[in-house]
Parts: C-alpha cells; sequence; structure tokens
C-alpha cells in the first residue's frame, strides 16, 4: 500500500466514523451491549509500509447473544479479535478505536486503555477466548489439570489446591470429559478432546464474554456438529456472550443470532442471522451464501465468488469488493461505502451503494 | 519404562562396540610398544633388553587376536587399563585418577556454570527481544567467537605477571602437597579463577544464542498467546510456559557437553598447562603413550555414554511426549 493510499484510508475512516459509531451502537444496541468495539482499527507494521488489515470496526455485542463475525481468509477477523483483547502479536498494532466492556455492575471500562495490571485481571475472568487450532493452544509439557488449575490459581489465588481441582475435573465434566483425563497430557488427547478442553478452560471463571476464534475449524463434521451444540447448550446454562469468528457461514447460520460480514477489513454487512439469510443486501454476503448447498428449501445455484481476496498492500479505490463484484456501478469507484442503515430495512446495516441510507 | 529399558540396552550396546573398536584399532597399526620404545631410543637398546621389554608387556606369549581381547575383556572388568609407557611403571589408573579431579573439577564447574548463565540469559535476551537486552548478543557472539588460545594467552599477559596476585599456569603452587586442607584448596581456586572466567566467557555465547533462539520461536507458539489471554503473570507464562518448552533442546546440548567434560580441554589445560586429563593426553600422544591414550579414549567414551543417558532421562522428566506409555 503506499503511502497515499494509507492517508486516503485514514481520512475515510476518520470522515465515516461519526455516522457509522451512532448506526452501529444505537441500531444494534437491544439495549443491553456487554462488548463494544467502536472505530478499531489495527495496522500490521509502522510506517509507509504498514498494512491495514482492520479498518474502523464498529462490533456491539449484547448481554446473552452470539455474533457472528464471518469473512474469507485475511478478511482481517482473526485480527480484529486479537486487536480488542490486545493479544496481537507484532508487528500488529492497534492505531485507533476503543473498546468498551460493560460490567455487570458499574461503568465500562475501555480495554485498550486498562494498565498492564488491570488488563490482567480482566483477561480470562471477564472475557476468555476459545483459540483457533487447539492442536498448539495447549502447553505440551503440562497435564490438562495444571492448565485447568493454574488460571484459577492466578485469579482466585485464596482457592485451595483441592478446591481448583475438584473445579477443573467440574469442567471436564461440562464438557464431556472424564475426569481421570486431568492427569493426561495434551498429546494423549484426541483433536476433539483438546478442542473441549479448551472451551473447559475458557469456562474455567465464567467470564461473561466468550471469543471464539475457528473452534471448530481443525475437526471434522461430526465433531464440528457435537461441539456447537454442546456450546449452545452450555450458553444456556451460564449465559455468557459469545462472539464467533469463521469461515463457515452455514455453521453461523444455525447457531448465532446476529452475523458480521467481514471483507478487506471493514464490516460490509450487519443483520440478524435469519434475515441475512433469506435476504442479503451485501453482493458479499451474497456470494458467501450461494458458495454452500442449503440442506432444505429450494434448491440454488452454487456459484461461488470469482477472484480471490484483496491485497491489503494494494487496496482497490472505493469498494473493497467492487473488482469481483457482479452488480458494480459508477459510484463504487469513488471512497469506499460508509456502513448504514438501509432504506429498505432499518433493522440492519451495510455498507454498499446499492443500499443508500433513509 | 520400555523406553528407559530401550535406552539403556542401546548405551550397553554402544559400549560394547566402544570398547571393542577401542581394542582393534591399536592392533591394526603397524608395530608394537617394544617398537615405539626401540625407536625412541634411536634404536640403540641391546637385544637382550629388548626380550625382556617383550616379556614386560606380553609379547612373548604370541596369543590369538581373539584370546588377546578375551584377556583385554577380563582386565577391564577388573579396571585394569594396562601400564604407562611414560610415567612406567606407574598404571594408566593411577595416572588418570590424578589427572580426573583437577578435571573434574575446573571444566565440570565451569560447563555447568556457563549452562547455566547462559541459559538464564538466554531466557531473558528471547523473552524481552527487541529492547536493549538485545545488545548481549553481538557481546557475547564475539567474546565466544575469539579463538580460545589467543584468549588465554592474551588473559595470561594482562592478568598474571611477577606482581599479580593470579598465578599464570599449574594446579597449584609447586612447594604445596596436595590435600584437602584450606591452605592447599584456597591455593588450588586462586589458580582455577583464569582458566575458568576464560571458559565461561568463550562457552556462554553458545548457550545464550541456543536459548534465546528457542524462546523466540517457542514464543510464536499458540500456547504462550493462550497463556497472556488467560491473565497469568509475564513470570509465570515466561517460566512455566516458555522457557519450560524452550529448554528442551539444550538439555542434549548440555549432556553432551557434559560428557566431553572428561576429556578436558587441550586447550585450557595446555595454555594454563593445568593438571588435568587434556594435558595428560597430548603429552601421551607426543610420547607414544598408547595404554595412556586408550584409557583416555576408554574413560571419555563411558563419560559421554553416562552423560548422555543422563540426559535422556532428564528429558525423559521434561518432556512428557518422550515417555510412551505400554
Amino acid at each position: 500500500m503506499s503511502s497515499e493510499n494509507v492517508m486516503s484510508a485514514q481520512k475515510s475512516a476518520s470522515q465515516q466514523s461519526p455516522d457509522s459509531t451512532t448506526s452501529a451502537t444505537s441500531k444494534t444496541g437491544q439495549g443491553n451491549p456487554v462488548l463494544e468495539i467502536r472505530g478499531l482499527s489495527v495496522d500490521y507494521g509502522v510506517g509507509p509500509q504498514a498494512v491495514r488489515a482492520v479498518n474502523d470496526v464498529h462490533l456491539t455485542l449484547n448481554r446473552g447473544e452470539v455474533l457472528g463475525l464471518a469473512g474469507e481468509s485475511g478478511s482481517g477477523k482473526s485480527t480484529l479479535a486479537y486487536g480488542a483483547t490486545r493479544l496481537l502479536p507484532p508487528p500488529g498494532v492497534v492505531t485507533g478505536g476503543s473498546v468498551l466492556y460493560h460490567p455487570d455492575d458499574g461503568d465500562p471500562v475501555d480495554l485498550l486503555r486498562m494498565t498492564p495490571g488491570e488488563l490482567r485481571a480482566f483477561r480470562w475472568s471477564q472475557l476468555s477466548i476459545v483459540f483457533q487450532g487447539a492442536m498448539n493452544s495447549l502447553n505440551p509439557v503440562t497435564t490438562v489439570a495444571a492448565q485447568l488449575t493454574d488460571v484459577i490459581a492466578e485469579h482466585r489465588p485464596k482457592t485451595s489446591k483441592a478446591d481448583r481441582m475438584a473445579r477443573a475435573a467440574e469442567l471436564l465434566a461440562l464438557v464431556g470429559i472424564a475426569r481421570d483425563r486431568l492427569d493426561s497430557y495434551p498429546h494423549q488427547l484426541s483433536g476433539g478432546m483438546r478442542q473441549r478442553v479448551m472451551i473447559a478452560m475458557a469456562l474455567a471463571l465464567e467470564p461473561r464474554v466468550v471469543i471464539m476464534d475457528e473452534p471448530t475449524t481443525a475437526l471434522d463434521v461430526v465433531m464440528q456438529r457435537q461441539i456447537m451444540r454442546q456450546l449452545a447448550k452450555l450458553k444456556e446454562q451460564l449465559g455468557f456472550s459469545v462472539i464467533f469468528i469463521t469461515h463457515d457461514l452455514s455453521l453461523l447460520v444455525e447457531f448465532s443470532d446476529r452475523i458480521a460480514i467481514m471483507y478487506g477489513g471493514r464490516i460490509v454487512e450487519q443483520a440478524p442471522a435469519v434475515e441475512l439469510y433469506d435476504n442479503s443486501l451485501h453482493p458479499y454476503s451474497d456470494g458467501l451464501l450461494h458458495s454452500f448447498p442449503a440442506l432444505r428449501g429450494p434448491r440454488r445455484e452454487l456459484t461461488g465468488i470469482p477472484g480471490s481476496p484483496p491485497d491489503l498492500r494494494d487496496m482497490p479505490v472505493g469498494c473493497a469488493f467492487q473488482p469481483r463484484c457482479p452488480k458494480a456501478f459508477d459510484p463504487c469507484g469513488g471512497s469506499p461505502p460508509p456502513l448504514v442503515r438501509p432504506a429498505s430495512d432499518p433493522g440492519r446495516s451495510v455498507a454498499c451503494y446499492l443500499h443508500p441510507s433513509a | 519404562m520400555k523406553y528407559f529399558a530401550r535406552r539403556l540396552g542401546f548405551y550397553i550396546l554402544t559400549l560394547w562396540a566402544a570398547i571393542t573398536i577401542n581394542f582393534f584399532i591399536p592392533r591394526m597399526i603397524p608395530g608394537n610398544p617394544v617398537d615405539s620404545l626401540i625407536a625412541q631410543r634411536r634404536g640403540e637398546i641391546d637385544s637382550n633388553a629388548i626380550k625382556s621389554l617383550d616379556i614386560l608387556f606380553g609379547l612373548d606369549k604370541h596369543q590369538s587376536l581373539l584370546s588377546q581381547y578375551w584377556s583385554y575383556l577380563g582386565q577391564l572388568a577388573h579396571g585394569d587399563l594396562g601400564i604407562s609407557f611414560q610415567n612406567f611403571p606407574e598404571p594408566v589408573t593411577s595416572v588418570l585418577g590424578s589427572a580426573l579431579p583437577w578435571t573434574l573439577g575446573l571444566i565440570g564447574t565451569t560447563t555447568i556454570l556457563a549452562f547455566l548463565i547462559g541459559t538464564l540469559l538466554g531466557v531473558f535476551a528471547g523473552w524481552k527481544r527487541g529492547t536493549w537486552v538485545d545488545g548481549l548478543l553481538p557481546v557475547t557472539t564475539f567474546l565466544s567467537s575469539i579463538p580460545y588460545f589467543w584468549l588465554g594467552l592474551i588473559s595470561v599477559t594482562l592478568f598474571t605477571g611477577v606482581d599479580s596476585w593470579l598465578p599464570s599456569s599449574g594446579g597449584y603452587d609447586p612447594g604445596l602437597v596436595p590435600g584437602w586442607d584450606f591452605g592447599f584448596i584456597g591455593n588450588a581456586l586462586r589458580h582455577s579463577i583464569l582458566p575458568a572466567a576464560t571458559i565461561i566467557i568463550s562457552s556462554v555465547g553458545g548457550w545464550l544464542l541456543a536459548m534465546r533462539n528457542m524462546m523466540v520461536t517457542v514464543s510464536a507458539e499458540d500456547y504462550i498467546t493462550v497463556a497472556h489471554a488467560k491473565g497469568l503473570s509475564d513470570r509465570r507464562v515466561m517460566t512455566k510456559y516458555a522457557a519450560r518448552n524452550a529448554l528442551l533442546p539444550s538439555v542434549s546440548g548440555f549432556g553432551m557437553a557434559l560428557g566431553l567434560v572428561v576429556g578436558g580441554t587441550f586447550l585450557v589445560e595446555y595454555v594454563f598447562s593445568y593438571p588435568g586429563v587434556g594435558l595428560q593426553l597430548l603429552n601421551a600422544i607426543s610420547g607414544h603413550d598408547y595404554p595412556l591414550i586408550q584409557g583416555v579414549f576408554l574413560t571419555v567414551t563411558v563419560a559421554v555414554l553416562a552423560a548422555n543417558f543422563l540426559a535422556d532421562l532428564a528429558y525423559m522428566a521434561l518432556d512428557p511426549r518422550t515417555r510412551k506409555e505400554g
């Protein structure tokens, strides 16, 4: 990306943020937000070589909700999650925005402005993450029990060792793993079991928000389904909110309340899951939905999306999807379309010139 | 347990192979100890003397190679390594016995110290990469790339002299009788400062670099991100998650280094005239003292195998993946 492009991207980001802030928060916030991402931008690298992977994203997670975040590889969905939780490894840099967490009681706090100590205390007790690739998410040289209990010991130092072990066994039971697996090492578990251990670990401190980054991608379809069912059940039981990141839109349609679609580092459409499935507004969402077959209902033609995801170093001028878009027309080559509530359906938002705001 | 038994079997087999090779190779070399003694005297030995030497070294019996091999194994089992030519009639075992403590004391201690210091610094250098700690790397790499003999000679030139407290050579002052009293131990320690310091300076860099690079590699692993996300303290993530995994390759290297300790370090012992195994080996080679050379090689072999076996055990304790159950 040339420096000129960075400039224009930043300019457009600042131009569009006031408008989209109001639209994102007031529209989707059905009263009770638990996590609000406002105008988050993430770069890889600094200076003129920097690549903007997440561009001015607004996203609100409501209490008890499952919010799906979908997009192709490289669309910035994982970067968004890591950036918002300050886990981004260098050269990733959060360049702007705020991430507000609303505790059950008390004022919202901004994750991006916490001191390291506050951040440590916040992590896992309020917000936990189930990571992509369970195969490598467990420390290979210590037991499952040790990894389940160390986080409890860190956050609740007053608990006794026996209590922590009991809790670890309870957590394993929650995800359907026998308690004699406590003494197992990660390499002695199957992929599905490891993923379930990660889910159990994420629930150890009963957090209010769980971010799941492609938790089932490495598993076969049967195991995927089993784990998703279990997750849905646990969510009902424990009442946490979920941000579910995946490229598998079919999974999201089934399990999430609301879906946000990302493309080229921006959110291009946001709508309740059913509405998005029945009537997607953005041509990209439409393309994604036509990339997998429906099991029920009328047959649809599988089309896929021609072309390949945009190169973040050399983003198209205007709408990032424009070069691949079958419906592209004149305004698409101008400035990137802002995320607005379309006139046709103010209950959702879309960033496309085909659907101007009211 | 199965793993353990298999490793043990492997080491016993290796030991036997090493002993066998150690027996046959010198016998494949033309000539015998008597010939070399004659050569030393430039042939000015009368035939009676040669005959008595033949009897002394057991060359008059004309045994077959196989029966020699069996009696060699029998002697080894009794801890008999033969008689040293140079220190005639002292047996090889007592020559080695007087040299080993010096080598073990100096090289052993410094190897362990260098490993500990280097690894510890490596943990920090890897964890805090991108900060001022990175400045350590070029310094230690520079120090470890200095040829040792030069480092040793320079340190002797700089720090020893007529009016210096530090001695330039030997393991203790010539006038002293070795014994476990404070005067002697203090004197021996004073003699070891310079060689020890130079060894540590030249070998710390290797451990540091290895550990740092492993730390950097391990830091990119998913489980480190998970550990951070769990809100664990930075120190805990560094020790229990990163260093614990990064240490594994260094353990094997350390086992190897410990095994080689017994062989002494020629250069160290040569530069500082330190009375260790390395210096003995050097003298033995220059004096064609085959029994002593064989004895040193055998000791080194056994030590390397034993150290590797210990490293295997340590590895087994540290890495559950090597413990195959069933």
